[in-house]
């Protein structure tokens, strides 16, 4: 119940166009700020437009040209689309050098980042691994695919590749994957560091305050934790993979199918033989290259776009896992 | 909470060797003659019933380089009451108290000079890894290991790396080590919860149950409340009181009123000395030295 000797409120003002919010508007910034403001919002934009546009036609392309039975059908001579067979070769050969490369890059890169980052001593040593590791990076991959021919085309690694009467070939799936491997190195690398510097020293304390070695907490906590930016790392290194060209061409012998080396075991002579990959065969089947079947081309580049496409879903599963599990407080 | 009952204390607690039973230094004081202007909470909790001479410092120096971090600092450190080290930034406090597990060594190049002894044994002598299981250490920031919270404690009881011993087999353990630090009622219902994903109090007192799950004979905190906010900062001081009689506790802490209100004796160092060791009530009443009695008024710090 209401008394009556409290006197009723005040009626509510009229409505006011003096604005409820305050905010921050960029009238009051010089005309350079705004120029500048309005350049970043149109180069963001073009940015996505641009990348749409390259996803969206290769997506329709793709879905006009890709049948299926090209992925299972190797490379043929032929003188008509139908006769000259789909690219299955280069498709296992995409596969083949993205898994051998990256068990390669992945273990060797998480060492280097952990020795750097756990390790680190001598100074000076981890400065010159520092420094060779981002020369590494910065080495276009063709010059990494002509040191390859001079290491893999010496006698000692003639076990590596076809050889014939002493002259080795030095064109292999090892051979091209090794040096796949050695250009995305540097990307692990630097995401294992990333992730390992994320990690508050009290925590690599806390472990140690329990008696816990070193090793022990590298391998139980700071790698696990780290996992996120190891897998980004490792996508990243085997997007570099599926993705290079130059390494192909010099290093795998670019065939349009296997040519395994006869005698030798089973996966090994298919491994030391040389082969193709699909970045070749697009390159190859594009009008510039001997083959000259766009439709094939864009097929192929829909298959390599996919493959880039689930990578990053894969990163992103791996990431959004580890927010399930939180981190520290800082 | 029955933490302190005997049947969830640890099954085979190593051997305690009772170095003085009878400890010249009574740690409860009689009232204090001389009031100083030091305003505390009323300090609610009992004496300790005993006190067990755990670690010595004896004459410790720290240096880093030409500095002196630590000045000749000598100290006992008893299993049965709480040793609160206070100061202002910067006084070598934390030093101190990282260098008594041999923390210190990881990071920077720190000198020692003088013995620190655990059990009479002086611990430049004793593998770094066993002496860090024996004197355990919690942080600053809550730092729970991004697993569950059952896999926190189990990777505490495990050899090294090793996932050998079954978590079935290790289920006692944690949920003793839990138990001692007043989380298993809270937590029980699901263990497997990921321990980051605890309120700031609960990862703390995971960090406790951690590092009592090693079954140290030293509890060291390097001031475990100033992230919490009062209510969780109330329940760890009750959790540390309560934990003297299993472990020598020492505390690091900035806050004059908690070092009051749950130490038992109280060391204030000022640049690298130590320049008064004293039981709380005394330390804080009628402090002895000038500079104690400036820095507990809040003349400076």
């Amino acid at each position: 119940m209401e008394s009556s000797v409290v006197t009723p409120p005040p009626p509510a003002p009229p409505e006011s166009k003096v604005p409820t919010k305050a905010v921050e508007g960029s009238a009051t910034w010089s005309l350079v700020d705004r120029l500048g403001l309005a350049f970043c919002w149109f180069l963001g934009l073009l940015f996505c437009a641009i990348a749409a546009a390259i996803v969206i036609y290769l997506l329709i392309q793709g879905i006009k040209f890709l049948k299926l039975s090209e992925l299972t059908t190797p490379a043929a001579a032929g003188f008509t689309e139908g006769e000259s067979g789909g690219f299955s070769d280069a498709f296992v050969g995409t596969l083949i050098l993205g898994v051998m490369g990256i068990s390669m890059a992945l273990p060797i890169g998480v060492a280097i980042a952990v020795w750097l980052v756990e390790y680190g001593r001598p100074r000076a040593l981890a400065r010159i691994t520092e420094m060779t590791i981002e020369a590494i990076a910065g080495i276009p991959s063709i010059v990494l695919a002509l040191f390859g021919t001079v290491i893999f085309t010496s006698t000692a690694l003639g076990f590596l590749s076809r050889s014939n009467e002493g002259v080795v070939f030095g064109r292999s799936f090892f051979a091209a994957s090794s040096m796949l491997a050695l250009e995305a190195l540097p990307l692990v690398v630097a995401s294992t560091r990333e992730g390992l510097n994320a990690i508050p020293r009290h925590v690599r304390e806390a472990s140690y305050a329990v008696g816990k070695t070193k090793a022990a907490t590298t391998r139980r906590i700071l790698l696990p934790t780290a996992r996120p930016q190891i897998a980004t790392g490792g996508m990243l290194g085997l997007g570099r993979i599926i993705g290079d060209t130059a390494i192909i061409v010099v290093l795998l012998g670019a065939t349009q199918n296997f040519s395994p080396v006869e005698g030798a075991p089973f996966p090994l002579d298919y491994l030391r033989g040389a082969g193709t990959s699909l970045t070749n065969f697009v390159y190859e089947a594009s009008p510039t290259g001997n083959l000259n079947q766009p439709q094939k081309a864009y097929a192929a580049a829909f298959v390599l776009l996919l493959m880039v496409l689930a990578l990053n879903a894969a990163t992103d599963l791996v990431h959004r896992r580890a927010r399930k599990v939180g981190t520290w407080s800082h | 909470m029955e933490s302190l009952a005997p049947d969830t204390a640890p099954s085979a607690p190593p051997p305690i060797r009772r170095l003085d039973p009878q400890d010249p230094t009574p740690a409860q004081e009689a009232v204090p003659t001389t009031a100083t202007s030091f305003v505390a909470a009323k300090r609610s909790i009992a004496a300790p019933q005993f006190s067990i001479r755990r670690m010595e410092v004896d004459r410790v120096s720290i240096h880093y380089g030409a500095k002196a971090a630590v000045k000749g600092v000598s100290l006992p450190i008893r299993q049965g009451e709480v040793l609160a080290l206070i100061g202002p930034s910067g006084c070598g406090k934390t030093t101190l108290l990282r260098s008594l597990n041999r923390l210190t060594e990881l990071t920077a190049a720190a000198r020692l000079s003088g013995s620190i002894r655990l059990d009479d044994v002086d611990i430049r002598l004793i593998e770094p890894t066993l002496l860090r299981r024996r004197v355990t250490m919690v942080f600053q920031q809550p730092n729970p290991f991004p697993m569950s919270v059952f896999d926190n404690i189990a990777y505490v009881l495990r050899e090294q790396g090793s996932r050998r011993v079954r978590k079935k087999a290790l289920e006692p353990q944690v949920h003793s080590a839990l138990a001692r630090a007043g989380l298993f009622e809270e937590v029980k219902d699901n263990l497997k919860h990921p321990a980051l994903k605890l309120s700031g109090g609960q990862q703390q007192r995971l960090c406790i149950a951690r590092a009592l799950a090693a079954e140290p004979e030293v509890l060291l905190l390097d001031e475990p409340c100033s992230a919490l906010d009062p209510q969780s900062t109330a329940v760890i001081e009750d959790l540390i009181v309560r934990l003297r009689d299993d472990v020598a506790v020492v505390i690091v802490t900035h806050n004059l009123q908690q070092a009051y209100r749950i130490a038992d004796h109280v060391a204030f160092m000022y640049l690298g000395d130590l320049v008064e060791y004293n039981s709380a009530t005394r330390l804080f009443n009628s402090p002895t030295q000038q500079r104690t009695a400036e820095y507990v008024s809040g003349a400076f710090g």
